[in-house]
Order: C-alpha cells, then sequence, then structure tokens
C-alpha cells in the first residue's frame, strides 16, 4: 500500500478522478490494458462501447467492486486503489436498479445511511431533497414491485444521490427502459449533473445517450480506449473506421477505393478530388481507403459543375427529415434531406461530396489517415 | 377403533372417549408430547439457521466449500437408523468420543448426552439438525445463486457490511426457499420415530419418547390397540392443525415471492 500524497489546502478537488496503468486480468484473460484516463471535477464522461469490451469492469474498478491487478485509482486527489467502495466517495446506479426488495422505497434510501451511522434529521432531510428532485416523494411508502421500471430507476439513482458523493458512476442505467422512458430520463440525469456538479461516470453503448449526455466521450474497444474527446470530435473527426461507424445514426456510408496522384481517391466509377480533406499524414498514391460520409454531409447542388448525376433508389422519411439512398458507382449511400424535398424513384439526384467531410480511413488498420 | 376398547384385537365394546382421557393422563404420552413441540420448533429454528448460514458461506466462495457439502449433504442421502446409530456409537461413553478423549488424556470430559435424561432429547435435535441441515443448505444455495450479484455491489457500495446484507436484504427475498425448506422439515419431524429408536430407543426411561414410538409401542409390543389408535388420531390432529396453518402461509409466500420475483 501507499502513502497518500498530502494535497496542499485548496487543490483537492473531490470529483476528479484518474486512472493510472490500471490493468484487470480475469484468470489469463486480461480485461483492461494498461489503461490511462482522466476525469476532471465536475465533469460527465461516458464511456461507450460495444458490449463485452471492458466498460463495467471499468467502472466497477473505480467503484472498487472489482480489484486492480496493477496500476492505481485516485478519487479527489487521494489513492483509493485498495480502499473499499464506500471510502472512495462514490455512488453507483446499476443496471438492473438493483432495489432491496423487501424495503420500502425510503428504506432504500435510507438504509445505507442509517448503517453509516449519520443522525436520523440528516437522513430524512436528504431523503426529502432528493426525493423531491427525481419527483418520487409519492411512492416513499411503496415497496419496488409496485414501481415500474422508470420508477425504480429514480428510486436507485436517488439512493445514490443521498450518499451526497463527488461522483457518481452509472453502469446503462437506462438500458432496461423502453424508449419513451429512456430519453426521459436521458435529459433527467443530464439536469441533475448540471444542478449538482457532481463528476459523473456514465457507461452505455447507446450512441445517442453518450452523444446528448457527455462533456467527452471514451470510446472503448477491445480493452482499450481507442478515442477520448468532446461528442464533437468524436463524431466529426472519428480516428478508427470502428469509432465512425458506431457513433452516428444513420450511419456513416462507406465506400471501398483507392488514393491516386494528385490527392483524388479512386472507386469504381467514381473520381473523387480530396482537396480541402485534412489529413493526419500522408497521403501515398495507390494506398487502398476506405472512404466515409455521414448521410447529412452529402448535399443537393443542382447545377455546380461538380455535382455528381446519381439515381435515386430508395425513400426513408423519418418525420422531420428522409433518408434518400442514390447509386454512386458500384455502392449506395444515403443522404439526408428536409422531409418536404420532392423526390421520385429513378430520378438522377445532382449530388455534392464535400471533401472537407470525408473521413479517410486505412483499409487494412482501420485507421484515420 | 379409538373408541373401543380393543386390547390385542379389535372389538366393538363402544367405550366413549375413554381411551382418549387413558391418553391425556398417561405420563409417557405426556412426555412424548412435550418432546415433539420442543424437537420440532428447535429442529426447525435450528436447521433452517444453520442451514442459511452453510449455504452463505458457499455462495461468498469460502474455500471449505467442498467440505462443507460433504460433511453436510452426504448425512441426508443416509437414513435416520445410520444416522442415529452412528451417533449412538460415538456417544455412547464406553466406546466414542468419550473413550477417545479419555485415552488421550482428557479424563475430565464428558460425552454422557445420551443417557443423561435432561440432555437426550438435546441430543436428538443436535443428530437430527447435522442431518437436515444439509437439505436446506442445497434450498438456500439455490435460492441464493438466483439472487442477482449486482444486489450485492450495490450493498457494498452502500457500505453495508456482507452479514447485514444476508440478513436484511438477501434473507427476506428467500422467504420462498425458507418455505419450501420449513415444508420439508416438518414432515420429516413427523416422521421421527427411527431416529428416536436408533439412537435411544426412547430412554433412558422415557426421557426422549415420541409420540410415533408411543403409537408403535402400544400397538405392538403392549396390545393395546385401543389407546394406539386414540394416540394416533391425537397425533394426526396436531399434525393437521400444523398443516392448516402452514399451507396457507406457505401459499401466499410462495404467491409474494412468485410477485417479486416478476418485479
Ligand atoms: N467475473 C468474470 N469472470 C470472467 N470474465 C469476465 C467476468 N466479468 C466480465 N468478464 C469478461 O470480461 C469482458 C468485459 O466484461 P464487461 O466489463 O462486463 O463488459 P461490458 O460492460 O463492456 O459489456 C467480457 O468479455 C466478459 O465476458
Ligand atoms: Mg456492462
Amino acid at each position: 500500500m501507499q502513502h497518500e500524497l498530502p494535497v496542499p489546502h485548496g487543490l483537492v478537488r473531490p470529483g476528479a478522478v484518474s486512472l493510472r496503468g490500471v490493468e484487470i486480468a480475469y484468470g489469463s484473460f486480461r480485461v483492461l490494458d494498461r489503461l490511462d484516463l482522466e476525469v476532471a471535477q465536475s465533469e460527465f464522461l461516458v464511456l461507450l462501447g460495444p458490449s463485452g469490451c471492458g466498460k463495467s469492469t471499468l467502472l466497477n474498478a473505480v467503484a472498487g467492486l472489482t480489484e486492480v491487478d496493477a496500476g492505481e485509482i485516485w478519487v479527489g486527489g487521494r489513492n483509493v486503489t485498495w480502499k473499499e467502495p464506500k471510502d472512495r466517495g462514490i455512488a453507483m446506479v446499476f443496471q438492473s436498479y438493483t432495489l432491496y426488495p423487501r424495503m420500502t422505497v425510503r428504506g432504500n434510501m435510507s438504509f445505507g445511511l442509517q448503517v453509516a451511522g449519520i443522525a436520523r434529521a440528516e437522513i430524512q432531510r436528504r431523503v426529502r431533497e432528493a426525493a423531491a428532485m427525481l419527483r418520487i416523494e409519492d411512492l416513499l411508502d411503496r415497496k419496488p414491485a409496485e414501481l415500474s421500471g422508470g420508477q425504480r430507476q429514480r428510486v436507485a439513482i436517488g439512493r445514490a444521490l443521498v450518499r451526497e458523493a463527488a461522483v457518481c458512476l452509472f453502469d446503462e442505467p437506462l438500458s432496461n427502459l423502453d424508449a419513451q422512458l429512456r430519453t426521459e430520463l436521458r435529459t433527467e440525469i443530464k439536469r441533475l449533473h448540471v444542478r449538482l456538479g457532481a463528476t459523473m461516470i456514465f457507461v452505455t453503448h447507446d450512441q445517442i445517450e453518450a452523444l446528448t449526455l457527455a462533456d467527452r466521450i471514451a470510446v472503448m474497444r477491445d480493452r482499450r480506449i481507442q478515442q477520448l474527446g468532446t461528442p464533437t470530435e468524436i463524431y466529426t473527426r472519428p480516428v478508427s473506421r470502428f469509432v465512425a461507424t458506431f457513433v452516428g445514426c444513420p450511419a456513416m456510408g462507406f465506400i471501398a477505393g483507392h488514393l491516386v496522384e494528385g490527392r483524388r481517391f479512386k472507386a469504381d466509377g467514381l473520381d473523387l478530388s480530396l482537396d480541402g480533406y485534412q489529413a493526419l499524414g500522408e497521403m501515398a498514391a495507390g494506398r487502398p481507403v476506405d472512404l466515409g460520409i455521414r448521410p447529412e454531409h452529402i448535399t443537393l447542388a443542382p447545377g455546380h459543375p461538380e455535382a455528381i448525376e446519381a439515381p435515386l433508389e430508395l425513400v426513408e422519411p423519418m418525420g422531420s427529415d428522409l433518408l434518400a439512398w442514390v447509386r454512386l458507382g458500384t455502392v449506395s449511400l444515403a443522404m439526408r434531406l428536409p422531409a418536404e424535398t420532392p423526390l421520385s424513384l429513378g430520378d438522377r439526384l445532382p449530388v455534392m461530396l464535400p471533401a472537407s467531410r470525408f473521413n479517410l480511413f486505412d483499409a487494412a488498420s482501420g485507421l484515420r489517415i | 377403533m379409538s373408541l373401543t376398547a380393543s386390547r390385542m384385537l379389535p372389538n366393538n365394546n363402544f367405550v366413549g372417549l375413554r381411551q382418549y382421557a387413558t391418553l391425556i393422563d398417561n405420563g409417557r404420552w405426556q412426555v412424548s408430547v412435550v418432546n415433539l413441540a420442543l424437537f420440532g420448533v428447535l429442529f426447525l429454528a435450528a436447521s433452517l439457521v444453520l442451514g442459511f448460514i452453510l449455504a452463505a458461506l458457499i455462495d461468498q466462495r469460502v474455500r471449505a466449500e467442498s467440505l462443507l457439502r460433504s460433511v453436510f449433504l452426504y448425512p441426508f442421502s443416509m437414513s435416520f437408523i445410520v444416522i442415529g446409530l452412528a451417533w449412538r456409537w460415538l456417544l455412547d461413553p464406553t466406546l466414542g468420543i468419550e473413550k477417545l478423549l479419555h485415552d488421550i488424556g482428557l479424563t475430565g470430559a464428558h460425552f454422557d448426552w445420551l443417557i443423561r435424561p435432561d440432555r437426550v432429547i438435546f441430543t436428538l435435535v443436535l443428530t437430527a439438525v447435522w442431518h437436515a441441515s444439509g437439505l436446506v443448505m442445497a434450498i438456500m444455495l439455490a435460492g441464493l445463486r438466483g439472487i442477482d450479484r449486482e444486489i450485492w455491489n450495490a450493498a457494498r457500495v452502500d457500505g453495508i457490511s456482507t452479514w447485514r446484507t444476508l440478513v436484511f436484504i438477501v434473507a427476506p427475498m428467500l422467504r420462498g426457499s425458507f418455505a419450501t425448506a420449513f415444508v420439508l422439515l416438518a414432515t420429516s419431524v413427523v416422521r421421527l420415530y427411527d431416529l428416536s429408536v436408533a439412537t435411544t430407543n426412547g430412554g433412558p426411561g422415557i426421557a426422549s419418547e415420541l409420540p410415533a414410538k408411543f403409537v408403535m409401542d402400544y400397538l405392538f409390543d403392549r396390545g393395546n390397540i385401543g389407546l394406539a389408535a386414540a394416540a394416533a388420531a391425537a397425533a394426526t390432529t396436531m399434525l393437521a392443525t400444523v398443516a392448516m396453518v402452514v399451507a396457507p402461509w406457505f401459499y401466499w409466500q410462495t404467491r409474494r415471492s412468485r410477485q417479486a420475483g416478476m418485479a
């Protein structure tokens, strides 16, 4: 065990979380591989990734529910690597609600505080405030079995709030809810974050949740963080084809081809200029690449000299706008257009693919070029 | 039958409730009923508690899991006769544990529980508890394994200790398992004849007499069919009364835990 460094008064940040070289293995199966992550005080960080990539493991390590094999975990300037969950200054909400079924809502929210020896009046104040914030005052005397899924998850959030912890951890808290409740509670969690200023680490496999909630998103895949950045960075400049596909709905469209001399991209029946594309490295001619572009970045440009005539194959109305599938060379790409755009199948649409919106990925490694 | 004066063979001399009056006055019957009640309460409580604790230990992955399994689960596969004889031998002052302790120099040690009238019924309880807690353990373990691990995690984050989680959160979730184990154990209390015969044969004196043994003795050894029938009817009535209390409770409990399960 390691001594805690004395932190100068005034510099203590009760909500900052930092993972330093954290490794976790189940037997010989390594789930996290020398992982580093800094979460700032009051930040809303979302861990996004497909299921099985190690998100829960990472969150449980911060909570102290899973022991690390190597590395350190710091919360609020203290090394908590070997501290019990209750002593880490964290609270947690789980996917499956995990309410104590035989206790009332009030009992669920206050039991932990009672055990911690907190005064009765203080417990009552905290329960009252949390219940008011989550609008569950009327439910305090009910048992979990008498509540709907959305109400149960509110209670679970309430149970976390009464701990008044500087860090709140969420492990897919919305995935068991139906779509409407999910959006509702999502907004509510964001509101709580603004109001409480607590640091929040939120695990999800739902990219919409990630984009709407996060100050920063950490996209995880196969035991490591592939990209860490603001939702805008993740959305507009994904570092890999994996991130590009995982984030965004409807998904980014891809054209397989290769780079040619004079900063151009060539594919079957297509030859596009790459002028305006901000490349990360050199663009060697002949290199096989995947060109990705999001549906809303393809535009109609009647009369423009660079416009490509593309036949319309399919229209998917989506309420406020629509998806028009057009054929470019050998691939179908979706473009997002206003719902009132007059279209009929078989039209040849003059489409523009702006190079500044391209995402080029190496065909072999999948990494951004 | 219990309303006749039948002795060796059934006859039809109607004697009204006289056999029941005789029965209630019979000191041996009184001892056996008190014994049954004492035995039943102690046995049920101890088996449920011990079985639950064992299951909790195994569920928390203590190292001694296989030892616990073999010490407590295998006895259940043996009959009360075998168990009873084994304990009779172990606790016989001239053969078993006492002799062993004396042989290694602990001459102050006394394991005379089976021959002391004030202790013998508790020794029977001990034997029966050991026999039954393996079954309770298996039932409870199945229940425990069905509980979402995240409940444990939530309680840990809440700072609730393992034993508090077990007692205040997990045990209440296992009402259905407790009810199942209770009913199974209760039926074995009524079947208790063989254990008392094999271990003590009702003795010393009549100190470990039980109703089932009373019935068998009067029926076969003493040739008093009328009194035996009265005793059997009385025992059945007691059982039916208990069943009438337990059955609705059991039904209600399982319904409740099913509702909670759907939650
Ligand atoms: N207790 C465990 N024992 C063995 N493997 C586990 C255990 N928990 C998780 N894993 C494995 O570790 C990987 C990451 O799991 P997890 O962190 O739960 O992923 P996520 O939350 O992203 O879906 C998965 O492949 C899972 O099968
Ligand atoms: Mg998970």
